[in-house]
């Protein structure tokens, strides 16, 4: 079984899943951040693949990942790395990451060795539905790699259940329309999260874009199984000097303040 | 440098996914989805309008000063042994090719209703057009420019502000074109409802290409009619332009494409020469890639990392080209040769001193390869004179 459906079948709310950037802030980095994640109570890790032309990210993602790939990262690498800890993360890991790099590496090899490395899901996020669809799914299905699309409050509702019945784990709603890290008025996105929530979709629903504390993480998870911080703990990691206890203080803060 | 064509597709117009064969595409994120789909489902009905057709039209002549001339280049025809045309975009309103495609955008953007214009520009020329056709029309218009390009290309930057434009200077990557595209695409994702993203070459998601090709399409059409006035053929030997992103080339192109016997020859920037690593030769550093959300070639690491470009030339400092070029070359149909830098400032050292025209160091570039084809006396070849200098005024004075 798939260790998302693991995970939603035993607990429908309040999931933290919280990304990291692969090779941030040190190329040796992955694994620790990815340990001290864990250890500290995510419940999802999203590890994200450094590209050089991030579009849908804000500038504190954008950073690390300039920083990454000057450290060397690759997706190569990100493999090595994931398999030297595979037996020790019991979280899911989804990997994130742009078209290019994965279609460079070969879509079939990176299903396959994310396979390999315990990964339970992707977020391609300029991987458009349509070619999804027609060119790729058999292949993320033949590796039993679940595939999460995003929807977003402009998202209609036609193409919010296409998006559900082609992604399996969970949908990743985007909170505003907006890049990464951006701040999100949440009661102004009370009809949008209404709305999702009234369409009783087959899959679980995390708010992502914006989360970044304990009072953005209640809201969210008041309207959602849960939420996705991303920019706000990439922060938390640019000013340490010691990644576990950074990391173990920024989600005690969310978690058990 | 030749290819035969197996067959003769279709090759001006994407198939109803938005791909010329392999190239092409929409690959972008779902925050994009709804402004894309909009214009997709939009674009052709609103420019087979009749309103639409009659403001281009009345615009394009009256405001941008169409058609432009096509002059018979005596000097460079004696020099190098054929009849040389120029085709002067160089004298459309603004001083480049790039207005004939804001013009057409901004009525499109009236007709869905948008407020707000944003735009990304490399030379400054598109960031122009761009800002000129909002001044025009009322409109709130954002230019993004990479930071070294607003240093290197200082009269446009202030021809922007008097237009009234907000310039945005991109600070990531390699600050140039690319990275000015990228921050108009975050742009786009963070105002959905009430702007219009007018990109400014035949680059980004399907319907972009096809869209900005149709409107830059006006330069073959007018070539065609005036050649058959000067020459009694309405069909060139060779047709040259220089490509960036590619939209000079495409306009220049568009009704030629689907006619075998016209050499199409696209012209890229060599930077410092092919191999130097300091290069924006796109066709022949790159390999099929996703960029700017669609599939073209596009220069990278073997990790799919996008590569930083060098070109002297704000305006070819790009690591992609257009998927219609993609497949033009893939197809054979069209050949790519390359003018390095230094070629470049001489070409334009030399149209400026024995024709009295400075042009544009993008221009200058389509300029170079005269030189290197074996041309006959009775070929009749159209040069895309897509730009004027005077933005490179200051980097002709370094090398004067
Ligand atoms: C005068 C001129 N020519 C050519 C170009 C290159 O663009 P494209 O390849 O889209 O024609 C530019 C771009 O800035 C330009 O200003």
């Amino acid at each position: 079984m798939n260790k998302l459906d693991q995970l939603f079948s035993s607990r429908k709310k309040n999931i933290l899943n919280i990304y990291c950037t692969a090779g941030y802030p040190t190329l040796e980095s992955t694994s620790t951040v990815m340990l001290a994640l864990q250890k500290s109570g995510a419940d999802i890790i999203e590890l994200g693949i450094p590209y050089s032309d991030p579009i849908a990210d804000g500038p504190v993602i954008q950073q690390s990942n300039m920083h990454a790939l000057q450290n060397g990262i690759s997706i190569e690498k990100i493999f090595l790395q994931l398999n030297e800890i595979k037996d020790q993360l019991k979280v899911p890991v989804i990997l994130m990451g742009y078209l290019n790099p994965v279609m460079q590496y070969g879509i079939e090899k990176f299903c396959e060795d994310a396979a390999n490395a315990g990964v339970s899901g992707v977020i391609l996020p300029d991987l458009p539905m349509y070619e999804y669809e027609h060119f790729y799914k058999a292949l993320f299905e033949k590796f039993g790699l679940f595939v999460i699309f995003l929807i977003s409050p402009q998202t209609s509702e036609d193409r919010i259940r296409k998006a559900d019945k082609l992604s399996k784990g969970f949908i990743y709603a985007v909170s505003s329309s907006a890049t990464t890290g951006k701040e999100t008025d949440f009661p102004q996105q009370q009809a949008y999260f209404k709305k999702i929530k009234n369409m009783k979709l087959n899959n679980p629903v995390l708010i992502g874009f914006g989360i970044k504390d304990k009072t953005t993480f209640d809201m969210a998870c008041k309207h959602a199984s849960g939420a996705i911080i991303g920019s706000a703990y990439i922060k938390a990691l640019e000013n340490s000097k010691d990644i576990a206890r950074s990391t173990a203080s920024f989600i005690g803060d969310i978690l058990n303040p | 440098m030749k290819k035969t064509i197996s067959k003769i597709k279709n090759l001006s117009n994407p198939d109803k996914q938005g791909y010329y064969g392999d190239f092409g595409g929409a690959f972008i994120p779902e925050m994009l989805y709804p402004n894309v789909e909009e214009l997709r489902s939009n674009y052709l009905k609103i420019i087979a309008t009749k309103k639409f057709k009659s403001d281009f039209k009345a615009l394009l002549a009256d405001y941008v000063g169409r058609p432009t001339p096509l002059y018979f280049s005596k000097n460079l025809s004696a020099k190098y042994g054929a009849k040389i045309f120029l085709k002067r975009e160089d004298l459309c309103h603004t001083g480049a090719h790039k207005i004939n495609n804001t013009v057409g955008q901004v009525l499109v953007a009236q007709h869905l209703g948008k407020k707000r214009i944003i735009a990304e520009t490399g030379a400054g020329q598109h960031g122009v057009a761009t800002a000129t056709v909002c001044a025009l029309m009322g409109l709130e218009c954002i230019v993004y420019m990479g930071e070294k390009d607003i240093e290197r290309q200082a009269p446009n930057v202030a021809r922007m502000k008097m237009l009234g434009a907000t310039v945005v200077p991109a600070t990531s990557g390699s600050k140039t074109l690319k990275d000015a595209t990228n921050e108009a695409i975050r742009d786009w994702i963070n105002h959905p409802d009430d702007t219009h993203y007018i990109i400014g070459s035949v680059v980004g998601p399907h319907p972009y290409p096809d869209m900005v090709a149709r409107f830059q399409s006006v330069i073959s059409k007018e070539i065609k009619k005036q050649l058959k006035k000067c020459t009694g053929k309405n069909l060139p030997t060779h047709v040259i332009a220089c490509v960036g992103g590619g939209s000079n080339a495409a306009g220049a192109f568009y009704h030629f494409i689907n006619e075998p016997k016209v050499k199409l020859i696209s012209v890229e920037a060599a930077g410092c020469g092919i191999n130097s690593g300091k290069s924006a030769a796109t066709s022949q550093l790159g390999t099929p890639g996703i960029l700017h959300g669609s599939k073209s070639l596009l220069m990278q690491t073997a990790d799919g990392q996008v590569v930083e470009p060098h070109s002297i030339s704000a305006g070819l400092d790009y690591p992609g080209i257009g998927p219609m070029h993609a497949n033009l070359y893939k197809s054979g149909r069209a050949i790519f040769m390359s003018a390095t830098d230094e070629e470049a400032l001489a070409a334009a050292f030399e149209l400026s001193k024995t024709e009295g025209i400075i042009p544009a160091l993008e221009t200058a570039h389509a300029l170079v390869v005269l030189k290197d084809i074996p041309f006959k006396k009775t070929d009749s070849v159209v040069i895309c004179l897509s730009g004027r200098g005077d933005k490179d005024l200051a980097t002709y004075m370094d090398h004067l």
